[in-house]
């Protein structure tokens, strides 16, 4: 039985330069980078010295609280940098690509017939690991838990972001297999989301419960779905994995080869021709940023949707998990008598002299301007209206500022992660920094009590 | 370039830089962010953020009271010209209500009233941004602006100086400025002054201009109000419509008389959705209701008229709406979000019982026929109360879920690993 999931609370955010569905190979990147704050909570213990050979798919570094998961090479090349920050903790790895790419192959599994425990260890030391989140604490899954559920959300509400039915297409016999192997570790189901009106591939996988999913963003993202279909209780797990992570987990069972390879969109109003590429995870952004041409200076290169992404530049590498960079102005400059004239051109979620509640449809070229200044929590009920969950947004965060372990879990933060308030950062008058809270809030939790 | 090519934006931008991390840089910014939104990106989460920010919100208070504040000075001078000369036969606005005689009373009476708040408001403000090391504010641009429309005409400067110093000190930077406040800050500034000075802000002389000064005199005028000729059982006497009270041709506070012009703010601020209309309804919906048992009462015959209850009880229930301050506290002052529930279901109790409460103020206190104020201090002091149990609620669902479900064991092999690690 599946079901089907409407939500209404929500605000669609419709951006200037949306990626036109037409995809170019990227051109080779000379230099490949893995960021650790993609992986956040994991302690990495290195395998490889500096100025080490390693193959695609090799370890570079494994887990200190868990030593069988690893974290594998996009390329194959010369480990040339380890990037350290305070006491010594590695920031970042890059590796100099060979011109001939060779690729570490293991045998590959019959997912069909493999056990829970092969397959679990086959994805350890495969390196797809870390593609499996878990809820609570919103973080590299943990191996030894059964999760009641794994979600997976084939439907991007996100500005911006890259359209999965576009960039799945072909790869059906990943994803069936990826779903298969997930779908051992849960006595519970595997949903799949895809939007309503969606031909998404992941549509005709077997082995998982389809939901059709409408409304307005936050409608995509993988917590409002979770809370709809089955909300997680203290104590449980659940499991959740981006569908274009799920083909490369696919590709390594069913060729034992890790291909870092990724269909991405480079979307936003500063990009000439926004469109899609075909690159590798830890890829320089210069690589294709350029290839569809910038139209301003003063820009800044998120790696991610606008929303929830990370502040990157040129010269930075494609994220771990993310299948879109997204480019938009800086809004670095001042603006005469902002706070009270009337507003046409920015996106706002009241009537205040803010007029794009006219205009539902018309595609906005938003900066990164805060538009006013931070201060404490005012305004009540706007969260309420961009919130579809079961959750009341304003007291969890006050709950995760005042550090209240009893209060945070009574609220529900097992059940979120950062991006879930993303749409209320968004909208909030107050500027209140709402994702770093709800990390701040999750670590603490985590530290704690998990 | 030169400085003089220098244009105003950069050379603020220049000055801003040089109070970097100085004490008065928050003085400074207050009046820079004044003029231009600040330069200021996003730096974590949400990479784009929405248009308004809590200058706009305020901003959009103050221009609902606008026209309520410019009705008030026209009715000070009318109010005491009536008073003076008697009303005016074949009443006309634009012959008797919007002329510049009237007009000029407001002028030197009612602006004041606003130039003391804003000025004695804002000097607190910034001493305290500046010693504190905070922004300043926005909070006291409404409280600035909502005082004065709340206060009888012939109030004392310094009296009102006093009040507002107390208000926002007291009342509001004690919990540590705007959003952190329990009370409402223009309540407690009206609160101080009826309490701290009660002859100047009850009675039936104070509601006009220079009623105070006349008293006793061979040209005495009266200024009572409607509510105050009910307490008194002395309705009969009294001589306005309903279309009087509706359009706000009474005496009473400066800014709280005209229904119409606060009843469009109240529109106006629900379609911006910056005022929450759970409140409003709520709160229209529970003096209605206090209105219709007291009016019940008295059908029922269990009060007479020689009950010093009497006029007030048997006042139609509905006229409680555009008689003193009811309106005006319940579109511009229940509705401040941060003294109010923050829950939305919060939001509808508590306006209920502002409604309910301030019906039965209004009837029951003899010394003063006003309840709003304290009724919505009142509800302040409850709505984090009213808050917790909308909470709890949510809580409960969230505890009956986790009852409900079977919790999975973690993994035993994998249990049995770190229990070999513990033991080790």
């Amino acid at each position: 039985m599946s079901k089907d999931i409407r939500i209404k609370k929500g605000l669609n955010i419709n951006l200037v330069g949306a990626a036109e569905q037409s995809t170019s190979k990227a051109v080779l990147s000379n230099v490949y980078a893995i960021n650790l704050d993609d992986f956040h909570g994991i302690t990495p213990k290195m395998l490889v010295k500096q100025g080490a050979e390693v193959k695609a798919g090799e370890p570079l570094f494994f887990n200190k609280n868990r030593e069988n998961m690893l974290f594998v090479s996009p390329v194959s090349g010369e480990l040339v940098e380890i990037n350290r920050g305070a006491r010594r903790r590695i920031l970042s790895l890059k590796i100099l690509a060979d011109k001939e790419q060779s690729q570490l192959a293991h045998t590959p599994l019959q997912v069909e017939t493999a056990s829970k425990e092969e397959l679990k260890a086959y994805m350890l030391k495969g390196g797809v690991w870390p593609f499996i989140k878990q809820r609570p604490y919103d973080i590299v899954a943990n191996p030894d838990a059964t999760p009641k559920a794994i979600f997976v959300s084939a439907y991007a509400s996100a500005p911006l972001a890259a359209n999965y039915e576009y960039v799945l297409q072909g790869k059906e016999a990943e994803l069936q297999a990826a779903i298969t192997a997930l779908g051992k570790f849960t006595p519970g189901k595997v949903h799949v989301s895809v939007g309503a009106q969606s031909n998404s591939p992941l549509s005709g996988v077997n082995g998982v419960e389809l939901h059709k999913v409408s409304g307005p963003h936050p409608s995509g993202l993988v917590g409002t779905q979770i809370n709809k279909i089955d909300p997680i209780n203290k104590g449980e797990t659940v499991w959740t994995v981006t569908p274009q992570d799920l083909v490369i987990i696919g590709e390594l069972l069913l060729t034992g080869k890790f291909n870092a390879e990724r269909v991405i969109a480079l979307a936003g109003s500063c990009v000439k021709a926004p469109k899609y590429y075909t690159t590798k995870i830890g890829a320089e952004i210069s690589t294709f940023l350029y290839s569809s041409g910038v139209t301003n200076e003063n820009f800044r290169v998120i790696n991610g949707d606008v929303l929830t992404g990370r502040k990157s530049r040129p010269d930075g590498h494609l994220g771990f998990y993310n299948n879109t960079v997204s480019v938009i102005p800086e809004g670095d400059d001042y603006d005469l008598f902002g706070w009270n004239k009337p507003i046409f051109n920015k996106i706002s979620a009241t009537r205040a002299l803010t007029f794009s509640w006219m205009q539902p449809n018309k595609k906005y070229d938003l900066d990164t301007n805060t538009n006013g200044e931070h201060r404490a929590f005012v305004v009540t009920g706007m969260y309420e209206k961009v919130f579809p969950m079961d959750i009341y947004p304003l007291q969890l965060l006050k709950a995760c500022m005042v550090q209240d372990l009893d209060e945070m879990e009574q609220l529900g933060l097992y059940e979120v992660a950062p991006e879930d308030f993303s749409l209320t950062e968004f909208v909030c008058v107050s500027k209140q920094p709402h994702q770093q809270i709800i990390r701040e809030g999750l670590d603490l939790l985590h530290k704690e009590i998990g | 370039m030169s400085d003089k090519k220098l244009t105003l934006k950069k050379r603020l931008h220049i000055i801003k830089h040089h109070f970097r991390g100085k004490k008065m840089a928050p003085a400074f910014n207050a009046f820079h962010t004044f003029l231009f939104t600040p330069d200021e990106t996003t730096h974590s989460g949400s990479h784009v953020r929405a248009a308004d920010d809590l200058k706009r919100t305020m901003n959009t208070v103050i221009m609902a009271l606008v026209p309520v504040l410019l009705f008030s000075m026209f009715n000070a001078g009318y109010q005491h010209y009536s008073a003076v000369n008697g009303f005016p036969e074949n009443f006309s606005v634009i012959e008797h209500f919007l002329t510049w005689d009237n007009f000029w009373i407001g002028i030197i009476k009612v602006l004041p009233l606003v130039a003391v708040s804003y000025i004695v408001g804002l000097t607190v403000e910034f001493i305290f941004a500046v010693i504190k090391g905070h922004e300043v504010e926005e909070g006291y641009l409404v409280t600035g602006m909502l005082v004065p429309l709340i206060v009888p005409i012939d109030t004392p400067l310094w009296m009102l100086a006093v009040a507002v110093v107390f208000g926002v000190v007291i009342g509001k930077e004690v919990f540590g400025g705007t959003g952190m406040n329990i009370l409402n800050p223009a309540l407690t500034i009206r609160a101080f002054l009826f309490f701290a000075y009660p002859t100047w802000m009850s009675g039936d002389k104070v509601w006009v201009y220079e009623a105070v000064e006349r008293a006793g005199g061979p040209d005495a005028i009266s200024g009572e109000t409607i509510l105050g000729y009910l307490a008194q059982n002395k309705a009969a006497e009294m001589s306005y419509s309903v279309s009087d009270m509706f359009w706000g041709f009474i005496p009473g506070s400066v800014g709280e008389t005209p229904t119409f012009l606060i009843l469009l703010g109240g529109l106006f601020l629900i379609f911006s959705k910056i005022a929450s209309w759970r409140i409003m309804l709520s709160a229209v919906i529970g003096s209605l209701v206090m209105g219709l048992i007291f009016n019940g009462v008295v059908d029922a015959g269990w009060i007479g008229e020689t009950s010093k209850f009497y006029g007030l009880m048997s006042f139609d229930f509905w006229k409680h709406l555009i008689v003193g301050g009811l309106a005006f506290g319940i579109v511009y002052m229940a509705t401040d979000p941060v003294t109010g529930a923050q829950t939305n279901r919060g939001k509808w109790f508590y306006g209920f019982f502002i409604g309910f409460i301030s019906v039965l103020i209004r009837v029951f206190n003899p010394a003063y026929p006003e309840g709003v104020f304290l009724a919505i201090l009142l509800m302040n002091v409850f709505a984090p109360t009213i808050d917790h149990y909308v909470v709890r609620g949510n809580v409960n669902r969230r505890m009956k879920r986790l009852k409900n479900a079977t919790i999975l064991p973690e993994d035993s092999e994998g249990k049995e690993k770190e229990l070999q690690v513990e033991t080790a």
